[in-house]
């Protein structure tokens, strides 16, 4: 019948733009990374092997900034608050977390590269933004970044801005245990 | 027992029950567009008394009334009620009850579904507007809730929020179903789709809108509910998410969005100005096209919203020339309703006085929305009384006009009787000079820099928010006339005739059938030529 016919079509659009929702997630973050949007620093943690023959350097600032978010009552800062680096070599900056509170927490931080479109030259080979921190009653330790510019950097960019962004995801992770468990 | 039902007549038997289970247990798309209309009319009360809470409190600057917790619930209520339970089920009242007379059908196609599509909606806002007498408080985030303020920072009852949300997204979609089965195999026979009435094309591309967008509605929310109960990062930046995902998810809902909520009012306004210009549409297909090119170009323009977020310049640019270019098959439509009515044989009865209102005011709101498209600007407009002045133009004076105007036109067939047209008259230029007074002088404040959903204001803004409230009182009472002239007609008033207005007879199907219609609309199907 015609009328079923045009019922089961149009509950399949349904169904389709409801899961094309879902979709949009993983399509946005493919978006991200194309366009270094939001400066999701996705390049790979080394240098590719077009980069590596390009035996020019030059110097660049590099330039950190550290943000609590709100509520994350935890001491974090940067050593130095920005660098000189010449492309292609391997450089440390460190930063400083320091649990003021009488309680453990747990500490998730998120980067952010600006300008975007250089976040795809910014390689990380080592970053305590890969795990969680969990520190205890005032605990204070000292983590590295590890980072290499690439050569390739397009020239217009003189400097690039690495922000950090601090969580307090002690409730969440809470929040996972209980899941855990039941 | 058979056989006493099997002797009565085939009209009695089919004819509408008596009391409460007849509007219960309704399938009669006359019935329960009836159901729809008094619906969203009541709706129109209840998010009409919250604009009226708003402008009390913004009458004077400083806090006078109300608390600005309680001011936030307000405003989101306001928009989230005016979108989904006045605008979009008053069209939908308008499709049951005019699709099949339209195209020559005695029903929908699935009138069981349409009683289920029906009373979902007194159940979501029954949800929705219980929320605001619970000690936390309603929704108190805007009608876009955005995330994080609707995930991280909401008061508890958001989860009441979103199942209201999911459950009058699925009407609209079992609705939009409905309404799209019924005009793609109820036509009467020779009515082909290029000769379907524009109010039934407009309709057809709004279903098609809802079933596109409705269930992404439904999938934001979702996230949502993920996000609150379920320890999932969608828009949660600490746990890789993104709250920037949010809006372009809910805009590329929330624009098509827009458009369902003015292509039916399209085309009421096409059929009530050809009517009183007593001659036929100017361009019948381009306003088809218009409206399907408006409908198409929705789908990519929707980060225009949100130009202030951080975007790549080309895509600032993308957006904003893919939302100038919607102005092309709109100035097509409003260029077309003036050639329609240029050399008619006008008469100005209180439809068209709508419907000319409408064609003005509308184009006002058209502009501003230009001026807003264009992204230096933007920054800006964005968040100011700019915006709240341009979509109060195209959803006010656009789709709540051409609303009133559908129902003047229609009175007359849906009861038989001729409303008062003096009563009438007075409304609309109540109505016409108060929307004007009240959102006219938003483009001012909004201009000087004065920001949207906020309980309080600068001091240079006084004069004008003074004027502005005064305004909406007036609007908010003058409606309460547009009450009393429709209950007014359907208890009595002269006869209509089955035509009810001069010529119509030519201009569409449901003025060959008597006034008021017989319960089934056609039992027979008309030929179109």
């Amino acid at each position: 019948m015609e009328i079923k016919k045009t019922v089961k079509n149009l509950l399949g659009i349904t169904l389709g733009m409801f899961a094309f929702a879902f979709v949009l997630v993983p399509l946005y973050d493919v978006f991200c990374e194309i366009t270094g949007l939001n400066g999701k620093v996705t390049g790979p943690s080394f240098l590719s092997e077009e980069s590596q023959a390009i035996t020019e350097q030059r110097e660049l600032l590099v330039q950190f900034m550290t943000h609590n978010n709100e509520s994350m009552p935890w001491e974090f800062d940067s050593e130095r608050s920005q660098m000189r680096v010449m492309t292609g070599n391997q450089y440390e900056a460190m930063f400083v977390f320091h649990n003021k509170t009488s309680k453990p927490m747990v500490g998730q931080v998120i980067p952010s590269v600006s300008p975007g479109r250089g976040a795809e030259y910014f390689h990380k080979t080592e970053c305590f933004c890969f795990e969680q921190q969990l520190l205890a009653a005032g605990e204070r330790i000292e983590l590295p970044v590890k980072f290499i510019v690439d050569p390739a950097l397009p020239k217009e960019i003189g400097s690039l801005s690495l922000g950090y962004t601090l969580f307090d995801i002690t409730d969440r992770i809470e929040i996972t245990k209980d899941l855990a468990k039941l | 027992m058979s056989t006493v039902v099997e002797t009565r007549d085939h009209d009695g038997h089919h004819g509408p029950a008596k009391g409460f289970t007849r509007w219960l247990f309704t399938t009669n798309h006359k019935d329960i567009g009836t159901l729809y209309l008094w619906m969203s009319f009541i709706m129109l009360f209840v998010g009409g008394a919250m604009a009226m809470v708003i402008r009390a409190e913004l009458f004077q600057p400083g806090l006078q009334i109300v608390q600005p917790e309680f001011f936030n619930q307000m405003t989101t209520n306001h928009g989230l009620i005016m979108v989904f339970g006045v605008i979009m089920p008053a069209f939908v009242g308008f499709a049951n009850w005019m699709i099949p007379m339209q195209i020559g059908a005695p029903d929908m196609a699935l009138p069981r579904l349409n009683n289920l599509s029906f009373w979902l909606l007194p159940m979501a806002f029954g949800i929705l507007v219980s929320t605001l007498f619970m000690p936390e408080g309603g929704p108190n985030f805007g009608w876009t809730f955005y995330a994080p303020l609707s995930t991280t920072y909401a008061p508890s009852t958001v989860n009441f929020f979103i199942f209201s949300v999911h459950v009058m997204g699925i009407s609209s979609i079992l609705g939009s179903i409905n309404i799209i089965t019924t005009i793609l195999n109820m036509r009467a026979p020779g009515m082909t789709l290029m000769k379907m009435p524009l109010f039934v094309w407009g309709w057809l591309i709004t279903a098609y809108l809802l079933i596109a967008v409705m269930p992404v509605l439904a999938g934001v929310v979702t996230m949502m509910l993920m996000d609150i109960n379920f320890g999932t990062s969608f828009f949660n930046a600490a746990g890789g998410g993104d709250p920037v995902l949010f809006q372009h998810v809910f805009w590329f809902f929330g624009h098509p969005e827009v458009y369902i909520m003015i292509l039916p009012a399209f085309g009421i306004v096409s059929h009530i100005i050809e009517t009183f210009s007593r001659k036929p549409i100017f361009g019948y297909s381009s306003m088809v096209y218009a409206m399907a090119s408006i409908a198409i170009l929705s789908f990519v323009v929707w980060a225009h919203h949100m130009f202030t977020v951080g975007m790549p310049l080309a895509g600032e640019l993308f957006f904003m020339y893919a939302t100038m270019l919607i102005a092309i098959p709109t100035g097509v439509k409003v260029f077309n309703w003036v050639a329609t009515m240029f050399r008619g044989s006008l008469t100005f009865e209180t439809p068209m006085l709508f419907s000319i209102g409408f064609v003005t005011l509308f184009t006002i709101g058209g502009f501003s929305g230009l001026m807003l498209a264009i992204v230096p600007a933007d920054f800006q407009y964005h968040d100011t009384y700019f915006v709240v002045a341009h979509f109060h133009y195209v959803l006010v004076p656009g789709s709540l006009f051409a609303l009133m105007a559908g129902a003047y036109f229609w009175l007359p067939k849906w009861t038989g009787n001729m409303y008062d047209e003096t009563l009438g008259k007075l409304h609309f230029w109540l109505t016409f000079i108060s929307v004007n007074i009240t959102f006219f002088p938003m483009h001012f404040v909004g201009l000087a820099g004065m920001p949207r959903r906020y309980p309080d204001y600068a001091l240079q803004f006084a004069d004008f928010n003074a004027m502005i409230s005064v305004g909406a009182f007036m609007f908010g009472i003058t409606q309460l006339l547009f009450l009393f002239i429709v209950i007014k007609t359907i208890r009595g008033g002269k006869k209509a005739t089955p035509e009810v207005w001069e010529g119509a007879g030519d201009l569409g199907l449901e003025w060959t059938l008597s006034s008021p219609p017989p319960h089934h609309s056609f039992t027979v199907q008309p030929q179109v030529k």
